[in-house]
């Protein structure tokens, strides 16, 4: 071969490109995700085929009856084509570039992750939507179609380089199989909860009561404890043969990495430092949970939903643990792992990690709105004052942050008391409604600190570093 | 007589098991009260409540997974020396030449594995709502579980003494030193002082107390290895004896009352 060839070769391949969005190990790669996404559909086909349902066409179509496995079927051969394509053809890129993550799609889904706020709000009313839709999402086929959509989002995003190096981080494998997991745990819990309301509106027990006979531990449980056990074990030596754990440089103390970010399951953890100093965020926080959580138990005074899945009878309580587990824990998790980038801002999941990505913060402290907004100068000591006739300055400075404090953290739950969360406090009394209310004002303090940031610039509500004490 | 029948009929097998194999009724009752690691479940059991669909096998998988990390931890406790000089080198060797070195791996996922069944447990038992009366307190234990299962994972994370590890415990460990009063940048630090000396300084604060020293370094990797090996373990192992116990004591899996 002579060398122009060889250039030739090398443009064509687009070999000379450093972060090439499709390579042949990538496409040969995904045509063997393809080929499990077609086995998986296959055997959905195959159940689909034995419940034997029907829909019609639409009349245009001829408005005959259809099986809706012929529709699987079609969707599946389909699967297994993009599949054989893939295995055979991975040496020849243009072949495939129907099968990619189009460009303006890339760029609309960074438009709304590659920012914090519509980040939040798209977790936040998808939570909601999630709550309000609960009863068709945990309909089976519905939940397979989002199973199927999900994972060839994955495939066809699995195309861009930006994304494979964020994703494919062998300590982000984990966090994108979690992502499954819980979504599937999430789905599992509603299929299960909706059949028990159904159930509960008949005037019936739930499913839990019905057949539950006592049986033999020897050989119901261990058998299944036993296939647990194996089937971990295998899937920990397959993972442990197919991944590597990592290892990069030899540690050292002076080349700090950008962006530096803690083990990911702190990572919610480290995204709450964007909002409140670390000795909120990193110390009385966290212990505000694993408090708060060991609280929950002498909080719900509900008797019902003990030992069966609901939704209607716990509204109150499952909403809330969900909605700290979902869009706080996971989703900032999410946030901090995929989005988070040099000098700790947001990129989008295609976004090349710039480290000269500039984004302005203005932040100001809501001492200054308040003294600046009536016209007057902070207070202030004379130079070189001593503590004690600094500090009286500093309250004075600060005094409007303390009223807003008190007033969320003890006037609030008072307020609560009286008007949404009447009964809650007739059942539970004054010292239990105030840790509870406390807790729940608590952990919205995070969502709250975000949007007045976001919408006002807030940095702190309290704001004396003199002390470090910032809120 | 086949082979099986001569095995278990000699003394030996006797020995051990005390009973015949758990082929019929009776047996398959005596050999959850004779055997050492299935007496820790009850001899029957109601139907529903072992269904995989309610209870996820999440905890089972938990606590195996607990297993598995002790046991290929201790394998890797024989290669591993916690120290400057040879941290990195013995990891580096568990990849390229160690034989059976796939135990570094199998301990790695399995960690961030048992974060996310013990996350997944937890979510399971609030939503069939099993921390209710009379299960309140063993609800209790397992927020400290889960607290250690994380700890445990946070302090395994600085030992192969790479890049990776030494950031991602100075960016978590940094939060220590703005530990109300006991920080040295935490507010109230002021209050403990004798005579117009600070008594907490970046030298005698809890970042200190975590850390052994002002920033991430062999003491620390010391720390944290007895930390991961032993102190934590041993609490753990502790702990899961009593979550366990309570199970039992509680009633059993949760079930409509």
């Amino acid at each position: 071969m002579n060398s122009l060839s060889l250039i030739t070769s090398c443009l064509t391949l687009g070999s000379t490109d450093p972060h090439p969005n499709v390579t042949p190990s990538v496409l040969y790669g995904l045509g063997w995700l393809y080929l499990i996404l077609f086995a998986m559909n296959a055997v959905w086909t195959w159940k689909s085929y034995h419940r034997d349902c029907h829909f019609r066409l639409p009349e245009f179509l001829g408005g005959m009856g259809m099986p809706n496995a012929a529709v699987w079927a079609m969707y599946s051969i389909a699967l297994l084509l993009v599949s054989v394509t893939h295995l055979t053809c991975a040496s020849v890129p243009e072949a495939l570039r129907w099968f990619v993550m189009p460009d303006f799609a890339k760029s609309a889904i960074d438009f709304v992750v590659a920012d914090a706020r519509r980040y939040f709000a798209v977790t936040t009313f998808g939570f909601i939507g999630m709550l309000l839709l609960r009863n068709w999402l945990a309909k089976p086929s519905v939940g397979w179609v989002l199973l199927n959509l999900s994972l060839l989002f994955l495939c066809v995003s699995l195309t861009d380089w930006d994304f494979r190096q964020i994703v494919g981080k062998p300590d982000n494998v984990p966090i994108v199989a979690m992502l499954f997991i819980v979504g599937f745990f999430t789905w599992l819990f509603f299929y299960r909860a909706n059949e028990n309301d159904r159930r509960s509106a008949l005037g019936k027990g739930p499913i839990e009561a019905e057949n539950n006979e006592k049986v033999l531990t020897w050989p119901d449980l261990v058998y299944t404890e036993m296939i647990c056990m194996i089937a971990v074990t295998a899937l920990l030596i397959l993972w442990g043969i197919a991944l590597q754990a990592p290892l990069e440089e030899p540690a050292s103390a002076v080349k700090t990495p950008n962006p530096s970010k803690a083990p990911w399951y702190f990572l919610g953890l480290q995204e709450m430092l964007v909002y409140y100093d670390p000795w909120l965020a990193g110390v009385v926080f966290p212990s505000v949970i694993l408090g708060g959580m060991m609280a929950i138990p002498y909080i719900d005074f509900n008797k019902l939903g003990n030992g069966y899945y609901t939704f209607n009878e716990r509204k109150f309580a499952i909403t809330t643990f969900m909605f700290g587990f979902l869009p706080l824990w996971v989703g900032m998790i999410i946030l901090g792992t995929f989005l988070r980038g040099p000098n700790w801002n947001v990129f989008g999941i295609y976004e090349f990690w710039d480290v000269h990505k500039l984004e302005a913060l203005n932040n100001v402290n809501l001492s200054e709105y308040f003294w600046y907004g009536i016209g007057q100068p902070l207070p202030m000591a004379p130079a070189g004052a001593d503590f004690w006739t600094q500090a009286p300055y500093i309250l004075l400075r600060e005094l409007v942050g303390f009223v807003a404090i008190g007033v969320y953290l003890g006037v609030l739950p008072m307020v609560m008391a009286m008007t949404v969360f009447k009964k809650f406090f007739l059942r539970m009394g004054f010292l239990r409604f105030m840790v509870f209310s406390n807790l729940v004002l608590m952990m919205a303090a995070l969502p709250l600190k975000m949007v007045l940031r976001w919408a006002v610039n807030l940095k702190y509500f309290i704001a004396i570093p003199e002390w470090f004490f910032n809120v | 007589m086949s082979v099986g029948d001569y095995i278990r009929d000699s003394q030996i097998w006797k020995s051990v098991f005390r009973h015949p194999a758990p082929y019929d009724r009776r047996n398959r009752v005596v050999v959850m009260l004779t055997n050492f690691f299935l007496h820790l479940h009850p001899v029957s059991i109601k139907q529903q409540g072992i269904a995989l669909s309610y209870t996820w096998c999440m905890g089972g998988i938990t606590f195996f997974l607990f297993l598995v990390e002790t046991i290929t931890g201790v394998l890797l406790m024989f290669y591993y020396r916690p120290t400057l000089e040879w941290a990195f080198n013995d990891i580096l060797a568990l990849r390229d030449v160690t034989t059976l070195g796939i135990m570094r791996e199998i301990h790695r996922w399995g960690a961030h594995a048992m974060v996310i069944t013990v996350w997944l447990h937890m979510y399971r038992v609030f939503l069939t709502g099993s921390y209710k009366p009379p299960r309140e307190f063993n609800w209790v234990v397992g927020v400290i579980l889960l607290k250690l299962t994380l700890l445990l994972s946070f302090t395994g994370y600085l030992l192969p003494w790479d890049q990776l590890a030494i950031w991602a415990i100075t960016v978590g460990s940094n939060m220590a030193r703005a530990t109300p009063v006991l920080g040295h940048e935490g507010p109230g630090f002021q209050f403990l002082n004798l005579g117009g000396y600070d008594l907490i300084t970046n030298a005698s604060d809890a970042r200190f107390l975590l850390l052994g020293s002002r920033f991430v370094g062999e003491e620390t990797l010391n720390r944290f290895y007895i930390l991961h090996c032993v102190a934590i373990p041993l609490a753990a192992a502790g702990l899961i004896a009593i979550h366990f116990w309570r199970v039992r004591k509680d009633g059993g899996i949760s079930q409509p009352l």
